[in-house]
């Protein structure tokens, strides 16, 4: 307890080197320094992306290129607004699409990977370590040559121009499956004896033990798939515009050559759109993760 | 050999509900992942254009590969070459920031992991590199250096042989802060603050030994998945490449494995050879992960 309590004093007072702290000044001055630099060039991509969106059209096509707006404007998100608007079919559709491929197959994937974490990071029993070693080998196998046989599978089960076409193969995502595992494998044992002990079923350690212990790792598993899903216009598989995605109603905005240029305005624009949702999401989630983690604390 | 068949069922049976548990996963992986996989092992010693039925043509694909196609050597030269700065590279600096991002209060901590992380998700990241190092004398970096007089010509960085593989190393390391580093981010939030105290009357003194000895050895598992990222992400660059100098690179200065092989299997439909690249890559990548492995079962002793 006291040196718990001396560690804190050291963080508060983190100035007076006269004591032996295990923070010193230097350190944190270099690291602030570090990482204000280093959180700018990282975020180089971004700052463009906005300021892009920012630009009159006339800008956009300046020589040579400005990296900042000079006058703002929002008339590409105007003329976004407008041209989605008039498109074939209502863009409250395409959310629709959007939200529903977006929100089963996210919620539906951290159920089931999480499901299959669990028994993998905690127990041995015949296949589990064959399991495991295929769950991470598959993270390197290339996609552009899994591509064909998977077509061919999603249209031998009929679900060409369906939500699961885009659904089910998302389902079957090893990144946060294995990232899930890593967590569950620092949680000590002897909480789920506990569990057991008062009766609770395997199912019911997963639910109300692992999972709310391993949040940050399902939240990271989550924004994963969020982000591939939302992303993905699923042009391979879906052919009914009715069934198409937003992510596909905005990368159609600038196709073609005459189209193009007059509509680069109105892409920077949906560009952002496109960014700015998974990026709130992820944001709201990591700053309800780190309230959790503040008060949890139960690790061996 | 009949007991322990024996024994082994009686396991199984005691497991049942584990195995139920994992079934519905088990179920998806199996079709949309391993069966496609299995399905590309067996077209890599095959001909196959995807239009007519595969031929089985035993190892010749490969044989070709290694000993015929210099340009599929020029590749794994390349991958190696980015492989070698990028992987340690995007690795540690991912975990440096992670954990400076640690040391910060809660608030800031969470807008920089943001920072840190939202280029990955910004589709088109890669554009604003072509304007960095745009061959004109009005791309950024030309332009900073003609000013200052540090050159007093224009280079050509995406045209110049000697100059596109480094520019698209830089580029690479400055987009890899992906999964792995989240990772970190939430591994070292985990750490116990007891271990901590007890290191501190243990005669830890400063933040550094602080890190080898106890933040280290607390997160072996995220450093495991951190390196099998990296591993992954450092051998399949070649996206970067592509969208910066285009496809083919001038005098293939960058050409990787992933463009060869999107070169077999996209555009010249020889998808059994491509599968074979994949197969190929597929074997490198497990063995770095072995030797990482190794390595990683030494921190924090």
């Amino acid at each position: 307890m006291r040196a718990k309590i001396h560690r804190r004093n050291n963080k508060l007072d983190m100035k007076s080197s006269a004591r032996k702290s295990s923070r010193s000044f230097m350190g944190n001055l270099l690291m602030g320094i570090v990482l204000f630099i280093l959180g700018f060039l990282f975020f180089f991509p971004v700052i463009y992306m906005f300021n892009q969106a920012l630009k009159p059209l006339n800008e956009m096509y300046m020589f040579p290129p400005k990296l900042f707006v000079r006058n703002p404007t929002l008339n590409n998100f105007r003329d976004l607004a407008s041209v989605l608007n008039n498109t074939l079919i209502p863009f409250s559709r395409y959310l629709f699409n959007s939200l529903f491929v977006v929100g089963i197959g996210s919620v539906g994937h951290i159920l089931i990977a999480s499901m299959c974490a669990y028994p993998l990071a905690k127990y041995t029993f015949p296949g589990s370590k064959f399991i495991s070693k295929m769950i991470v080998y598959s993270l390197m196998f290339n996609a552009t040559v899994t591509m064909v046989p998977n077509f061919i599978t999603i249209s031998k089960l009929h679900l060409i121009d369906s939500y699961w076409a885009i659904i089910f193969p998302q389902f079957a995502s090893t990144l946060g499956l294995y990232l899930m595992i890593n967590f569950m494998e620092q949680i000590p044992d002897s909480l789920i004896e506990a569990a057991k002990i008062d009766g609770a079923s395997q199912f019911q350690v997963h639910m109300k033990i692992m999972l709310p212990l391993v949040k940050p790792a399902a939240v990271t598993a989550f924004i994963l798939v969020f982000q591939a899903l939302w992303t993905n216009t699923g042009d391979k598989y879906i052919y009914t515009e009715k069934l198409k995605s937003v992510a596909y109603a905005l990368s159609q905005l600038a196709s073609g050559t005459t189209v193009g240029i007059a509509r680069a305005g109105v892409l920077a624009a949906a560009t952002v759109v496109v960014f700015i949702i998974p990026v709130s999401v992820f944001l709201m989630m990591q700053t309800n993760v780190i309230s959790t983690m503040a008060t949890s604390g139960m690790k061996e | 050999m009949k007991k322990k068949a024996q024994i082994t069922w009686l396991e199984m049976k005691k497991n049942k509900t584990l195995y139920l548990m994992m079934l519905p996963f088990l179920l998806f992986f199996v079709t949309f992942v391993v069966y496609p996989v299995l399905q590309a092992i067996w077209y890599s010693f095959t001909d196959y254009n995807i239009l007519e039925p595969a031929k089985f043509i035993g190892l010749e694909n490969y044989k070709k590969l290694i000993l015929e196609d210099t340009i599929f050597i020029k590749a794994l030269q390349n991958t190696f070459i980015i492989a070698v700065f990028v992987g340690p590279f995007g690795y540690i600096l991912s975990f440096l920031l992670a954990w400076m991002i640690n040391e910060l209060p809660h608030w800031l901590g969470t807008i920089l992991t943001v920072v840190f992380y939202a280029p990955s998700m910004a589709g088109n990241a890669v554009v604003i590199f072509g304007l960095i190092f745009s061959n004109d004398a009005t791309g950024y970096l030309n332009g900073i250096l003609l000013k200052n007089g540090i050159i007093s010509e224009k280079i050509l960085w995406l045209a110049d042989k000697n100059y596109i593989l480094p520019v698209v190393i830089i580029v690479s390391v400055w987009m890899s802060l992906g999964v792995g580093f989240l990772s970190f981010v939430a591994g070292i939030k985990g750490v116990d603050e007891a271990q901590y105290e007890a290191a501190a009357i243990d005669g830890i003194r400063n933040r550094w030994q602080e890190l080898w000895y106890v933040t280290l050895p607390n997160m072996k598992p995220q450093l495991m998945f951190g390196a099998v990222m990296s591993i992954t992400s450092a051998l399949s660059v070649g996206g970067v490449a592509d969208a910066l100098v285009g496809f083919p690179s001038p005098g293939y200065a960058s050409h990787t494995i992933v463009n060869h092989l999107n070169d077999y299997g996209l555009i010249r439909m020889e998808m059994g050879r491509a599968s074979a690249i994949a197969v190929l890559l597929f074997l490198i990548m497990i063995f770095c992960n072995l030797v990482f492995q190794k390595f990683l079962s030494k921190v924090g002793t």
